[in-house]
């Protein structure tokens, strides 16, 4: 029988604000040691009260705007009670009744297609804190405690592992572009739950949440692993599949139950009397649409679609002026992958020989432009090109002043070529001999000792033919 | 009283109830749970008070977070067989001018109610939470002692105004806590279903109120009022059910008592809250938690939301016909001690007097062993209505 994955996922992000959800700590990304960044009120402590960040707001609305979401105009705060010792007051402040958007739309690109995705709300929450196990004692670090998250959560609209990951690697590039979230390792985590149905079939299977996944292909293998275990078990029989919450196993990459539906802890939810419901009117509304990156969605989409590979559409989407200088020299008409291999591996290598990183790049797009069209229409060959960008990134000189002044012109007249090629020949015969004997690599050898006497100006492929017809004579 | 020093003062004495924090100073709202607890600031309460030149005097013991009658079940406290509560019992006998207290289910106006002082209660969002232990956010409110009206006025003059550090914290910056405005033709109506809960001693004690507002030129009616039942029903349930979830946070884990026997996390908190809480305490949070649960939400906790808002209207309704409600403050005019596992029921009907300020946030004054309840801000009419009465008396 042929199954179909059904898929919903709970994607928990944590914002880029300066200070935390409720109170004026620094994030943990500031902490140096354990509860550096920790007040009365991230601890738990009596007497303090929350206060909202009102970025925390903005960023959420944001997200919301680039997910198509409704926004809503009245949101509210509910307390959800646990026990935990990460959780310094009992409680985690989320939003159950009124979040902040609702309903909203992404349509991803995949290798079947595009699949539109619905988004069921977007939810602000604060974040728990961190336990160490030392031997047998365990130690509180509260500087994670009330950071500024955003849970997105999907309708379960996806039916495969590559879809979810089209969608948390575009939920990453835009949230990068639109300073959002770093979305560095562990900032973003998943909550996946996931059905099996037999194709066809309108009803839903038997579901399980495989909970709080950090890495990508975390998510991947639990994935593959969790579906193959539903099918299984319908199609064999090999065990009954109950609801249930489960955890991945990265060593082993199965999953584990952790809790059914009966056990399942009731979270006592309520409204937070603490915090004041948030209206957000038209003015204000406004204003967070002004500030929004509006085009980033949709440039990543362009990049996707020229064959930019995804990592090198992270670095370009998180640099903003790394990107502004592709779209520049694109404009200029030169291919877009071609431009961005010129920028994310040949600038990178150049600068990273100077000890510099991408966000050093100072190269006009009129000059990345004209390297690359040299290049391009065989006037240079792609290794002069390169000594070319390493003298404008290193000395800032102008690139067709420096071609010509130092002979990297491509177009050496053949006869040229030929003479060199003719003295190559005398000097080397035990190479030639060699060639009449069926040894291939001596072919190499001439086409190298040719490059020399030509200073590796010469295109390549000039060369290349006039050794052959040469070879082909003797 | 735990005494500890202060700056020296030039404009009194403050006593500060253990609800309410004062920086280094161990902070416990009665509670073993606590102990040991001492805060890194003060309440904004006393830090204006501090700054305006009045010295904090020490401590007032409270029952354990505000839930007993009048402040008899404190950890530290020894059992009385007169209750009284010690904040209103230090300002009726001289020894402070005035006291800090945090109102959540009236034990603060049966005190002053029982000693013979006065107690505001103001409006819900005037004065600043920050700082004091909270159980019940929605409708707890720290209020003030003093022996008469002008000493409650003085410390609300300092104590009240927007503080950014508390969300609910309002945004005026002042309010109006006359207490000489002209009362003749106010009106005043004291409820019947009020009456009939109280003893007969309780009664005369209102009426007698009632004869020196009309002495004043108040006009003062008795009517009959659906309401304060169901107030108080709803108010009980939002109460313990928000009282359970603040003090989840009370687990052994980071400050205060911790259990020394445990052999893991679960046994940790379980020893640690079983030995910390008291009896009333513990009732509170299964209590809190049951309206909490998923099968009880509806009915108990979203009911009583609903109830807070139909109760607000009809208030408001009342308030367009009335300047205040008149009425007793308890059942009767004095407690003698009794056994903790009757506590629970005891305050849930004692509360009937009390909870409906705390349900919707309007100002209570009490004053002469009675209650004067206005809508939202009518403090000024509270504290003239009984300085009129107060002045009646001398």
């Amino acid at each position: 029988m042929k199954y179909e994955i059904v898929i919903g996922l709970e994607t928990h992000v944590e914002l880029n604000t300066k200070s935390k959800i409720f109170c004026s700590c620094g994030g943990h990304s500031e902490a140096k040691e354990p509860n550096d960044c920790v007040c009365p009120a991230c601890s738990g402590m009596p007497g303090m009260l929350p206060v909202m960040n009102k970025k925390v707001v903005e960023l959420a609305v944001t997200a919301g705007l680039m997910l198509n979401c409704e926004i809503s105009r009245y949101t509210t705060f509910d307390k959800k009670n646990y026990y935990y010792p990460d959780l310094p007051c009992a409680y985690q402040i989320t939003q159950l009744n009124h979040p902040i958007c609702t309903n909203g739309l992404v349509t991803l690109k995949t290798s079947e297609g595009t699949r539109d995705v619905r988004i069921k709300q977007i939810h602000m929450e604060e974040d728990a804190g961190k336990l160490v196990h030392v031997g047998k004692a365990s130690l509180v670090d509260f500087n994670r405690t009330s950071v500024p998250l955003i849970e997105i959560v999907t309708q379960p609209d996806f039916r495969s592992a590559e879809e979810v990951l089209v969608y948390l690697n575009k939920l990453k590039s835009m949230f990068r572009s639109g300073g959002i979230s770093e979305c560095e390792e562990g900032a973003m985590r998943c909550d996946v739950n996931i059905s099996v149905r037999p194709e066809g079939s309108e009803e839903f299977g038997v579901r399980t949440e495989i909970k709080n996944m950090a890495s990508f292909e975390a998510i991947e293998r639990a994935i593959h692993y969790e579906a193959q275990r539903h099918m299984d078990a319908i199609e064999f029989e090999t065990e009954e599949l109950v609801q249930e919450t489960r955890r991945f196993d990265d060593a082993s990459g199965k999953t584990f139950a952790m809790r059914n539906k009966e056990t399942e802890a009731d979270y006592r939810y309520f409204p937070d009397a603490n915090l004041m419901p948030i209206i957000i009117d038209d003015e204000w509304l406004e204003q967070i649409k002004a500030a929004k990156p509006v085009e980033i969605d949709e440039k990543a989409d362009t990049y996707r679609e020229a064959g930019i590979s995804e990592k090198e559409i992270d670095m370009l989407i998180h640099n903003h002026n790394v990107s502004k200088l592709l779209d520049d020299v694109v404009a200029m008409g030169c291919d877009a992958k071609n431009a961005a291999g010129w920028i994310l591996t040949d600038c990178v290598g150049i600068l990273r020989k100077n000890g510099k990183l991408l966000g050093d790049l100072t190269i006009t797009a009129d000059d990345l432009a004209a390297i690359i069209k040299m290049v391009d229409s065989g006037d240079v060959n792609r290794m002069s090109g390169r000594k070319i960008l390493t003298a404008v990134l290193e000395e800032g000189v102008d690139p067709v002043a420096y071609c010509k002044e130092n002979g990297l012109d491509a177009k050496v007249d053949t006869s040229v070529i030929e003479g060199i090629m003719d003295r190559v020949f005398a000097e080397n015969a035990q190479a030639i001999e060699d060639y009449k004997n069926g040894k291939v690599k001596a072919k190499q050898a001439l086409f190298g000792a040719c490059m020399r006497e030509l200073k590796n100006t010469a295109d390549t492929a000039v060369i290349k033919e006039i050794l052959e017809k040469k070879l082909m004579d003797i | 009283m735990n005494n500890y020093t202060s700056k020296i003062s030039d404009k009194g004495t403050i006593a500060v109830d253990d609800t309410i924090l004062v920086k280094g100073v161990q902070a416990a709202a009665g509670s073993r749970i606590l102990e040991g607890f001492k805060p890194l600031f003060s309440a904004e309460a006393v830090d204006r008070l501090e700054k305006a030149g009045y010295e904090m005097a020490g401590k007032t013991h409270v029952g354990e977070f505000g839930l007993d009658l009048v402040g008899e079940f404190s950890y530290y406290a020894e059992k009385q067989e007169q209750l009284k509560g010690a904040a209103a019992q230090a300002v009726a006998d001289g020894e402070v001018k005035a006291a800090l207290g945090v109102d959540m289910n009236g034990a603060t106006r049966r005190a002053a109610s029982l000693s013979g002082v006065d107690f505001l209660k103001p409006t819900y969002g005037t004065v600043s939470r920050y700082g004091i232990i909270s159980c019940a956010a929605s409708g707890e409110q720290l209020g003030v002692y003093a022996a008469d009206v002008n000493g409650i006025k003085e410390v609300m003059d300092v104590i009240a105004g927007h503080d950014e550090k508390d969300g609910t914290s309002l945004k005026e910056e002042k309010y109006d806590y006359s207490t000489d405005l002209s009362v003749s033709g106010k009106k005043v109506c004291i409820v019947k279903e009020l009456m009939e809960k109280a003893d007969e001693d309780t009664a005369k004690k209102v009426n007698a109120y009632a004869d020196k507002l009309r002495g004043a030129g108040v006009v003062v009616e008795e009517i009959s009022v659906d309401m304060f039942d169901v107030a108080n029903t709803a108010w009980q349930i939002l109460m313990t059910a928000e009282t359970c979830n603040n003090v989840s946070r009370y687990d052994g884990v980071k400050f205060g008592h911790r259990a020394a026997e445990y052999k893991n996390i679960d046994e940790l908190y379980v020893n640690t809250r079983t030995e910390g809480f008291n009896f009333l305490t513990k009732a509170v949070i299964l209590y809190g938690s049951d309206v909490l649960s998923k099968n009880r939400y509806d009915d108990c906790y979203g009911k009583s939301l609903k109830v807070r808002r139909v109760v607000a209207e009809k208030f408001a309704e009342l308030m367009k016909k009335y300047d205040a409600v008149l009425t007793p403050v308890c059942s009767k005019t004095s407690y003698t001690a009794y056994e903790m596992d009757k506590a629970f029921g005891l305050v849930f009907e004692e509360s009937v007097f009390t909870a409906v300020a705390n349900l919707i946030g309007v100002p209570a004054l009490t004053s002469g062993g009675v209650q004067l309840l206005g809508k939202a801000f009518s403090e000024s009419v509270l504290l003239s209505l009984a300085g009129s009465a107060e002045r009646a008396g001398e």
